[in-house]
């Protein structure tokens, strides 16, 4: 189910003082199974963007297509698309409003009108891929949980409508390490035993470096980067320009590159890094 | 004991406390010093009792047990309230939940105005505040317009105002994005080593601690692990064990070494590992 974005501009508060053009002639594809990461500073056009993904948001020009259907078409069945590219927002936990776990995962199925062994069912699955007990929390109020176990209850919640496409706006926000962990661990699991579609927004580099298969960079409503976490990360300064950060790996292997130290173009993950820092060890070169 | 509360912003002694009907306690039994012009940062997992010790900082809470004297206050003394939140100024987490006014100016007003400070007094500490964060040219700006890192900067200069000795940022770093993380952080270490104040960092960013003069690692309300940032961290496996990180040079370090590449296990930055490998190679 891919997903096209042709010649998609966005302007918020048409005619105001305040008008903003949020997306400005944006063309991308999104083809089943990928690891996508949505990268930029604040104010980029990752989130409105993410917003037309599945039509919450219609373009002010051009045209996405799900699946081939055009979303902001008479006859298109939005709701239908919405079930297929499940979104989940940020701070997603501030949205649980149900009194049990179960209750609050089992909202949207309920809303599918499915039958009740098929909710149980799918709140039971939802449940085991974020790795919350059934057993344990199905029965607990929402508010008595830990903060990273709220968030996999609203990502269970959106799991539970079986997404083919699972769109993350910065899902380890504000999270403790371990709770980042388990969040990251997730979803690699459902993008690699499911095969799910995902498309994840980010603003830590050393997250989308260890886990994305392509970056899409934005700055100024436009796509300004689209290409494998080694070709984006290798132009570190054009990144900078746009007020991002780079992974350290990448940052060490500059720094060791202007010291004399030969660290390959393209190096962005720790582990080839210190393999180059090993290699010109073992050498012993000329001291830099 | 007049001394040494002259040196220490803060300090604590055999500090517990427990939430009403809790059955235990969220902090037990903690000791622990903030110096004057000290920067301490406050790590743990969540549930730790980071937050928890952070409101006994400036008397939001009282201690069940033990003492808390801020600049010599202690915080138990309900008199003394106000001069104790005066001297230590906190920032929360959420920028948009601790904005009051809807001009940026009187946002940072708000404090000194409910403390009765004459108004030529306010309009001189605003522009202070104001310009040691950076935020002169947006005081007459709406709050609800400014960036996030922006408005947590609003939010320091409004504990600023108060002319504190020491701020305590409970997670104010959380929400922004890396760009607005920077903005704060700099405006932070420059209040620190400027003007002197103490600060009390409490985040999950390992960057940031590493930034830190001291850090305590707090886990189940008790402190777990004490120490500079280079202490701490090069106790990698410890620090894992209680559900932190690492830097990301640190753990690169661990790497190397376990490879055979006699590299000291306490790097922090980027710069230092540059220098390390080079030192390796000149040795060599």
């Amino acid at each position: 189910m891919p997903i096209a974005v042709e010649g998609v501009s966005y302007v918020y508060m048409a005619g105001s003082p305040y008008e903003t053009k949020a997306l400005d002639n944006v063309n991308l594809t999104i083809e089943d199974g990928e690891f996508v990461a949505l990268i930029g500073h604040t104010g980029s056009g990752k989130s409105t963007l993410v917003q037309h993904l599945n039509g919450l948001l219609s373009p002010t020009s051009g045209r996405v297509l799900v699946d081939g259907q055009d979303l902001a078409q008479k006859g298109t069945d939005k709701r239908a698309v919405r079930f297929r590219v499940g979104l989940v927002f940020q701070y997603p936990e501030n949205q649980l409003f149900e009194e049990t776990v179960e209750k609050d995962i089992a909202f949207g199925p309920k809303n599918l009108g499915l039958a009740q062994e098929e909710i149980s069912r799918r709140v039971k699955d939802a449940m085991r891929r974020v790795a919350l007990s059934y057993d344990e929390l199905s029965q607990r109020s929402v508010f008595e949980l830990s903060g990273g176990q709220m968030r996999r209850v609203a990502i269970a919640g959106v799991l539970a409508m079986e997404p083919k496409v699972l769109v993350l706006d910065e899902p380890c926000a504000g999270l403790d390490p371990h709770g980042r962990e388990e969040i990251l661990g997730l979803i690699r699991r459902l993008h690699a035993e499911s095969g799910t579609t995902i498309v994840m927004v980010s603003h830590s580099m050393d997250d989308v470096a260890n886990l994305a298969e392509r970056v899409i960079v934005m700055d100024h409503g436009t796509v300004a980067m689209d290409g494998t976490p080694r070709e984006v990360f290798s132009r570190g300064d054009r990144l900078r320009e746009m007020g991002l950060d780079v992974p350290q790996a990448v940052e060490l292997a500059e720094a060791l590159r202007a010291r004399g130290i030969p660290v390959p173009q393209g190096a962005y993950l720790p582990g080839e890094v210190a393999r180059a820092i090993l290699a010109f060890a073992g050498k012993g070169e000329e001291p830099c | 004991m007049e001394n040494r509360q002259k040196e220490n912003r803060i300090i604590t002694d055999g500090l517990s406390y427990r939430y009403p009907e809790a059955e235990r306690d969220a902090v037990s039994d903690v000791a622990l010093r903030v110096r004057a012009g000290e920067f301490v940062c406050i790590l743990g997992h969540n549930g730790s009792g980071k937050s928890t010790l952070a409101k006994l900082f400036n008397a939001l809470y009282v201690p069940t047990e033990g003492t808390v004297w801020v600049c010599g206050m202690d915080t138990k003394d309900d008199e003394l309230v106000f001069d104790i939140r005066q001297n230590a100024g906190m920032v929360f987490q959420n920028p948009d939940n601790q904005i009051v006014a809807t001009v940026v100016e009187e946002d940072v007003a708000f404090g000194l105005e409910n403390n009765g400070v004459p108004p030529q007094e306010i309009r001189v500490r605003i522009d202070e505040a104001l310009a040691a964060v950076g935020m002169s040219e947006r005081a007459k700006k709406a709050p609800h317009m400014l960036s996030g890192g922006q408005k947590q900067r609003v939010a320091i200069a409004g504990v600023l105002a108060m002319r504190p000795s020491v701020i305590i940022l409970d997670e104010s770093t959380a929400m922004l994005d890396p760009s607005g993380r920077a903005e704060v952080m700099n405006t932070v270490r420059r209040l620190n080593r400027e003007e002197g104040i103490s600060i009390v960092l409490i985040t999950h960013f390992m960057t940031e601690a590493a930034q830190a003069d001291m850090i305590y690692v707090m886990d189940g309300g008790k402190i777990a692990m004490t120490g500079t940032p280079r202490e701490v961290f090069s106790q990698i496996g410890r620090v894992r064990a209680l559900g932190l990180d690492v830097p990301p040079m640190t753990a690169l370090a661990e790497t190397l070494g376990k490879a055979g590449l006699p590299v000291r296990p306490d790097v922090l930055t980027v710069e230092e590992m540059v220098e390390e490998v080079c030192r390796l190679q000149s040795k060599g």
